[in-house]
Formats: C-alpha cells, structure tokens, sequence
C-alpha cells in the first residue's frame, strides 16, 4: 500500500515499518529549535524543577529572534538569559540576532529530507519545504522534548495541494497561500498539507517556504514539499553534503492515499489581501482595494527574505512612499541585509523612502518596533493578522505579498501591485533606464524547468 | 467535576486575543490580565473559578505560546469546550492539566449560563440539558491523571 511523504517520515521516527492517519506514535526527535521567547526563559525553570538535562545538544538550535534587539530592561534580560543557557546546556547551534529561526534552520544547513523535527514556534512548518516533517508545540512539551528526545503525535492525513501553471506576473507563493486560508479553511488541524505540482517545482526555495511556512494558517500539522534538484542545491549551497539518492528516497508513493487532493490552476490566480482580522478573509486585491494605510511592513520568516525584498525594490524603483505612509522593512536574516545591500536592493528601498529595521520577528510578533496605535491601519507581507497581533487591539492589519505591500505603500492604500510592474509586450527588451529583469522569460524558463524536474523524479521512481 | 458559569465565543478565538504579544515578556499574572481584553474586556476581571469557556472551530489557533491556554487556566477557568480546537492550543492546555474537550454542541450553550463539566465521563450539563462528549484519548490518561506532562515526566525520571 502506497504513503505520502510524512507517513514515511513518521513511520522511520517511530521505529515502525509503516503508520497509519489516526495511529498515535512516539517518535525520536532528530531535531528541536527554539527561541528566545518559547525557550530557554520557559524550558530552563522546569528543566531546574526536573533535575533534568538536555538530552543531546547536538540536536537543539537556539534562536533570538524575538526579543531583538532589546528595548528595555525586560527584553534584555530574556535575551541574557538565553545567551548563558545556551552556553551552560553546551549547544552550538546558537544564532544571537542573526535571523528569525525558521530562516536560520535553512541557512544554518541544519535540514534535510526525511528528518523528523519539533520547534517551540508555530511557524516550524516552513522547514517542510526541505522535504522533512516539522511541527510546531508549546514550551511544556518542549521541555519533554528536551528531557527525553522524545514526542508523541498522531499520525496525520495528507492532504495534497497541486498547483500546476505559471502564475501571471505579480502573483507569487504569498498569494497562493492567502488563497488557501480562504478556500481550506484555518480549520485543518491534525492534517497534513503536500504541496506539489508543477507551479510548486518552479518556485524558489524561498517561494516554497512560504507554502509551508502558512501551511500553520491552515491550522495544518506541517506544510511539506518533496525533494528535488531544486532542494539538493539549497542544501549543498548551506554547505551540507548530501547524496542525490535522498531526493528519490524521500517522497510520496505513486499509490499513496490522500484525504483529498485539490487542483488549482496558477494561471487564474490574482494578486491576494487578507482583510482583518484573519489570514481566512482573503480575496482579489480588488475586494481591498482604496483602503487606506498608515504603516506597510516588509518582515517576518515569511515575508522578508531576499526574494521578497527584490519583489518590494521592483516596485518601488524610481517612485517615492505615499507622504502619509511609513514602509518599515525588516530583513529577515543578517545574511539577507548583507545580501541586499550588496546588490543594491537596499539603496532602491530606502530611495523609494522605507525605512530599514533590525532583523528579528519585530511588529509582526507584536514585540518589536514597529507596532501599531489604535486606529492603525497597515499592510504587511507577515503571515497572521489576527485583532492585536501587531500591537493595539484597534488596530487594523492587512495580509499581502511584497509586490502588494509595496505598491500600496506608494498608492497610500491597498494597491494592486499588476500596474507597477513592466506591462508582459515590453519585457523582451530591458527597459530604457530601468534594469529590471524579464519576468516573463524568467517564470517561462523556471517553468520549463519544473516540469522536466518533475518528470524525472516521477520517472525515476519505479 | 467543574462547575460554573459558561463565557461564550464564537469561531476563531486566536492566541493573539488570548495572550497579546505586546504583553509577552510580562510574568503570567500581568499577561492574564489581558485575557481576552480585544474582544470581551470584562472577561479577566470577571471570570470567576469553575467557569467554562465555550468557543467554536479552531479554537487557540495562531501561535505555539503557551501562555494562550496558560492565562485561562490562571485566571481559574475550569475547562474550555469547543467544536474543534488548535492542534497547538489542544496539546498546551491538556500537558497544562486545563481539559480541553470537543464539542459539537457549542451553539446550543448561552452565554453566562450555569454548566457543569466531567471531563473524565465525558459529561457536560447545561440549561437543564445533558451533553455527553468524546473523552479524552486513552494515550492522554495517564499523564492527565498524574496531573500534567510536568509531574508526568518527575514520575518518569523518578523511575530512571
């Protein structure tokens, strides 16, 4: 009997030949990542009341994301803290302020197909875009984490998400997922989301990770992504070596059964905002469309990678944030900012009037700068949007990918981002002045790609 | 069994609104205070021990803070029922020894009503009505009746 992906992955940490949907197993932890507001101010006061220690170091990743840079006393303190339990448990995977977690598993090389990982975030389902399973838990079963290496889950269905076609320019994985939030539901929990097809092998790895990374939205288990070339490189370029095996080892049975399988067509689909205060009450920018914006936010695990700001810096080249508007953008990894500033993103952005944050989960999280008065209204490339997420209850958020966020911030309200973008007919040619790319003949070229990929991993499988 | 008046919500109810990030690095008492504040600001100050919260689907969903289901019980709620729950929010109340329970029946609940729970029958009575409900999964037991994943875990140390 064929299975998909994560009841593979499931089967292997629990030391079993195979699981099925709705089993409860126990399964060994390869890898737990916290941070600097689940962990160690959580986990080190019981792991005391416990007379416990960690059970292997080589297999935590400590993350400061949250709390950083400190603003006060509090935050300081928190970020202290972490630093010494980190040096005391004798953990060397620990990055201060170099990034938000689910940026630095993958940067840091620390995933690869087939692991079975836990995170104290709920976010921890973006790592599933390197074909392994990652699932997100509360402080408490982080520490039962740490004491034993061990976790107990009930087996997940898959639900599989194909999407196959080239998205019109302007649209993007971000609006894929705000899509979902509206036709899935947040209401799928104990389930798991495989994203595929042939939009799904085109995409960057960045772009994957925000399939996975909301797949939280969904109300999923974990989001996951099969392996492929595309994964093999990101894995190789993190400095790991891995065999091209994996990527044929660790994926779905032609055979496998699915709770469902939903089909959507990448070429119908059109840019996306969430209205508040759910990532649910998605819909074509049309629907938001004129609503005015004080603040619009470029950040978080999902929205500020180097991808995403060059969506932002296409936009905004040559043209100017509306007067009353502020464009916050918080990169989402040092590497990013320096990546950025390298290639001149940054000087595009800050022209067009952003303003550049520290690296960390910052408003998103409603923690850092950046948050919002009463009354407040602002667009954002983050994941959630719920009533006080980014500061005062009375505030209120809009979800949009970075090509949205952006071209509001210069239209002053929610904006469709289409009319901002070189028009398709003059995309042979560079524009006069301008250096952008050819879109076009990017996402045709990255097509092609993705299906030859699929076609031959699929091929490859019997 | 756990006894009170009912506090009744509708679909969604969010970790935001159950513990606001702005007050996250604030201790357990402080945050709690915030409980709720965004969509019922009587809700801290007036929820009295014993009292159940009813909600609708995806309950606790958003984030994996621990504080959402930890504010509630610290504030004395005795129970939360919901037609379906968080995946996240499900497992931190249960590991915390807040019972957690699905149930279907949500919407015939009134707000501010007196009700009474048994999470171990699996029984809820409210309006002069009776509820059974699903109980909870036999994997779960023992370490709810050892009072939590906390104790659960000394107990498994305890034993080597």
């Amino acid at each position: 009997m064929g299975r998909t992906l994560t009841e593979k992955i499931l089967a292997r940490a629990a030391g079993k030949n195979a699981v099925t949907p709705g089993e409860i197993v126990t399964a060994t932890v390869d890898l737990a990542m916290f941070h600097d507001s689940s962990g160690p101010r959580r986990v080190k006061p019981r792991l005391e009341e416990l007379g416990a220690k960690v059970w292997d170091p080589s297999k935590v990743v400590v993350v400061s994301d949250h709390y950083v840079p400190a603003v006060d006393p509090e935050s300081a303190a928190i970020l202290k803290l972490t630093r010494e339990w980190v040096r005391d448990q004798g953990i060397a995977a620990f990055y201060d302020m170099q990034g938000i977690c689910h940026v630095m598993l993958a940067e840091g090389g620390h995933l690869r197909p087939g692991l079975f990982c836990v995170g104290g975030d709920s976010h921890s389902t973006m790592a599933g875009a390197y074909g392994c399973y990652m699932a997100g838990f509360g402080a408490t079963e982080m520490t039962g984490v740490m004491v034993t290496g061990e976790i107990w889950t009930r087996v997940p269905a898959t639900i599989r998400v194909e999407w196959d076609g080239v998205f019109a320019d302007g649209v993007v994985a971000k609006d894929v997922m705000l899509h979902l939030c509206r036709t899935l539901g947040m209401d799928n929990a104990f389930k798991a989301i495989e994203y595929g097809g042939t939009t799904v092998r085109a995409m960057s790895m960045s772009e994957r990770g925000v399939l996975t990374n909301m797949a939280a939205e969904l109300g999923a288990e974990s989001g996951i992504i099969e392996p492929d070339a595309t994964t093999l490189d990101a894995i190789r370029a993190a400095g790991v070596a891995i065999d091209d095996e994996e990527a044929r080892i660790w994926r779905s049975d032609p055979d496998a059964t699915y709770e469902a399988v939903h089909r959507f067509d990448a070429a119908q689909l059109v840019p996306q905002v969430a209205r508040p205060h759910s990532p649910a009450n998605a819909g074509p920018v049309d629907e938001a469309a004129g609503a005015r914006i004080d603040q619009a936010y470029i950040g978080a695990c999902v929205g500020a990678k180097l991808t995403d700001l060059h969506m932002a810096a296409r936009v905004l080249k040559g043209r100017k944030v509306a007067k009353h508007v502020r464009l916050l953008v918080a990169p989402s990894s040092r590497a990013t900012t320096e990546a950025a500033a390298k290639d001149g993103t940054l000087a595009t952005l800050t022209e067009a009037g952003a303003i550049l944050m520290p690296t960390g989960c910052g408003a998103c999280a409603g923690i850092g700068a950046g948050v919002l008065a009463a009354g407040e209204v602002c667009i954002s490339s983050t994941n959630r949007n719920f009533k006080g997420r980014m500061g005062h209850k009375d505030a209120s958020v809009y979800l949009g990918s970075p090509y949205t966020v952006a071209a509001s911030a210069i239209e002053g309200c929610v904006a469709d981002p289409r009319r901002f973008l070189i028009p398709r007919e003059a995309c042979s040619a560079p524009r006069a002045g301008g250096g952008d790319p050819s879109m076009d003949q990017v996402h045709a070229s990255t097509f092609r790609a993705g299906v030859d990929m699929d076609r031959r991993f699929r091929g490859e499988l019997k | 069994m756990i006894a009170g008046r009912t506090w009744k919500f509708g679909d969604g109810i969010d970790t935001d609104v159950l513990a606001p990030g702005m007050y996250m690095k604030l201790p357990l008492e402080a945050l709690a205070t915030h409980c709720l504040e965004a969509i019922a600001p009587r809700f801290a100050a007036e929820v009295r021990p014993g009292d159940v919260v009813v909600g609708g689907a995806s309950f606790g969903i958003g984030s994996s803070r621990e504080q959402a289901a930890q504010a509630l019980k610290h504030l004395g709620v005795g129970a939360v029922l919901a037609t379906s729950f968080a995946r996240i929010f499900y497992r931190n109340a249960l590991n915390l020894g807040l019972p957690a329970l699905f149930f279907p029946q949500a919407n015939e609940i009134q707000d501010g009503e007196a009700i009474e729970v048994d999470p171990v029958a699996g029984l809820v009575r409210a309006g002069g009505r009776e509820f059974r409900v699903e109980p909870i999964p036999a994997h779960l037991m023992t370490m709810i009746e050892d009072g939590g994943l906390m104790p659960h875990l000394k107990k498994k140390l305890a034993r080597g």
